[in-house]
């Protein structure tokens, strides 16, 4: 079997029907959940730094969110390397547009419902071709002709919609219920911070693919993109299940 | 009137296909069955003798023996799939007085088995007079996991102190062998802890009751780190001529944490 590297460029040509070799079948190298919430003077996100390698947490320093231009933050659960191509494709599209556009010194036309937009278009057309990006992604940012914070949500079959909570994987079971309770159109930046704290807590306890090693990223009018260095996050384990001999001889059982 | 015809040709057509293809037709259907399932199965399934939905103590567990008794060590993990069922078990479940026995696979598996091993272990005691041997709880272990291997998902280490061999470990995987051993490593997350435990004994090939100790806390937190299948708090018991000792070490305050930093 020869090896053969792919024809290069755009991976959206819709005339090339993609072989065995080249499709992502299944994923390998996976991220988990992306959370993301708007609050009074911006939108923010959350996402571990783990990508697990089947049952391995192998990669732990894996970075899940990222600055597509001054206005965009995406964060992705799924492929890990479909999520690197996906990044490169849409850094290329900013290059694009700041080269191509009427002046090189304009401000550059940067638009996070636009960017949802072509992921939508770009994930619906591979799910055509059977050979999707598999991805859960997060768009976050600020839109021409509106000054409230864009949220939006696609996945790897083109689904979109846009809310003012989002949660993809395990979050969406988990942390989505804890949101939609303290979740006021006036919550404060610290109060938005401690909301996906504290979801991350609780995913790392009770996902078996989760990391308590966090980055929170966060997108305002006033100083763009701003994302976090990874930090690691407190838990705790003084629930009384924890001391009680339970597996002794009169114990219950031992679970 | 075309109605009436259409329904006539159904009605013969699959008495047709019933006298002559019957047979064939359910064996693919269930062989296509099978095979699907297995491809939609997860990597950590061990081969879909795990029920689906069933609970796995996906699991880090070891035990080691030093002069004087054994220690034997285990991550509190119980996973459904990806999902945490329970964050805070206990896999160390207690056979005798001072026979012990840390469970991995299937969490029903290895509790129903610890059951059978603790009534026949009390049956044989009260019989004879005398506290049981670990060899003779680890054979009976053997057992019941070797006799019924095609319905079990069961790795087991029996370890704990009796007065006539002192500290003994054994080792009791999935099919029903049993092997005495100095130290045993079982679990999903085992794999990630060989080299780290095998240099620690080529280094220092009889430890102490503090070294044994700080190798089990140590090489279970590495395994935690690694493992999807396990997290969670790490479980000791000591066990020597004087009894049981149970210890625990909190998630946050692990010598490795689990983000490695």
């Amino acid at each position: 079997m020869s090896l053969s590297l792919g024809s290069g460029g755009s991976p959206f040509v819709a005339s090339r029907m993609p072989s065995v070799s080249e499709r992502t079948t299944r994923p390998v190298v996976t991220g988990t959940s992306v959370l993301g919430v708007k609050y009074a003077g911006g939108v923010m996100l959350a996402a571990d730094t783990l990508a697990s390698y089947g049952t391995m947490a192998k990669y732990k320093d894996a970075r899940r969110l990222s600055a597509v231009n001054s206005k965009t933050l995406i964060g992705a659960g799924g492929e890990y390397s479909d999520f690197q191509e996906i990044l490169h494709v849409l850094h290329e599209e900013t290059l694009e547009n700041k080269c191509t556009a009427d002046s090189l010194y304009d401000e550059p036309h940067e638009d996070a419902r636009e960017t949802w937009n072509l992921l939508r278009a770009v994930m619906y057309g591979r799910r055509n071709k059977m050979d999707p990006l598999w991805n859960d992604l997060i768009v976050a940012g600020y839109s021409r002709g509106s000054d409230k914070p864009f949220l939006g949500f696609v996945d790897k079959i083109g689904t979109t919609y846009e809310d003012n909570i989002i949660a993809t994987g395990f979050g969406s079971y988990l942390a989505i219920p804890l949101m939609r309770e303290k979740y006021r159109p006036d919550l404060q930046e610290g109060e938005a911070r401690a909301l996906l704290e504290d979801c991350m807590r609780i995913l790392f306890y009770r996902d078996c693919r989760a990391l308590n090693r966090i980055q929170i990223a966060k997108v305002t009018p006033e100083d763009g993109v701003l994302i976090s260095e990874p930090y690691e996050l407190d838990t705790d384990w003084t629930s009384a299940n924890v001391v009680s001999a339970q597996a002794d001889l009169d114990g219950d059982g031992g679970w | 009137e075309l109605l009436s015809s259409h329904k006539k040709e159904t009605q013969e057509a699959p008495h047709k296909y019933k006298q002559t293809r019957t047979h064939t037709r359910t064996h693919t259907h269930a062989h296509i069955h099978k095979k699907q399932h297995k491809i939609m199965r997860g990597s950590d399934d061990y081969d879909g003798r795990l029920k689906k939905g069933e609970l796995s103590s996906g699991t880090t567990i070891m035990a080691l023996s030093f002069e004087g008794g054994v220690i034997l060590g285990a991550d509190s993990r119980v996973s459904t799939g990806t999902y945490v069922a329970s964050r805070t078990s206990d896999k160390i479940a207690q056979l005798h007085d001072t026979i012990w026995c840390c469970r991995s696979g299937s969490a029903a598996d290895t509790q129903a088995l610890t059951e059978y091993v603790r009534h026949f272990l009390a049956q044989q005691s009260i019989e004879t007079g005398r506290p049981p041997l670990v060899k003779t709880a680890a054979h009976m272990m053997r057992r019941l996991c070797y006799e019924n291997k095609g319905f079990l998902l069961a790795g087991v280490i029996v370890a704990g102190w009796d007065p006539v061999h002192g500290g003994s470990v054994y080792n009791v995987p999935i099919g029903g062998t049993c092997i005495k051993m100095p130290y045993a490593l079982g679990g999903s997350g085992s794999g990630y802890i060989y080299g780290l435990v095998d240099a620690a004994y080529a280094e220092n090939e009889s430890p102490s009751k503090e070294e044994g100790l700080k190798l089990v806390h140590s090489s279970v937190a590495h395994a935690m780190a690694r493992d999807g299948g396990s997290g969670g708090i790490i479980r000791t018991v000591t066990v020597t001529q004087d009894g049981n000792v149970k210890q625990v070490i909190l998630g946050n305050q692990l010598p490795y944490g689990p983000s490695g930093l």
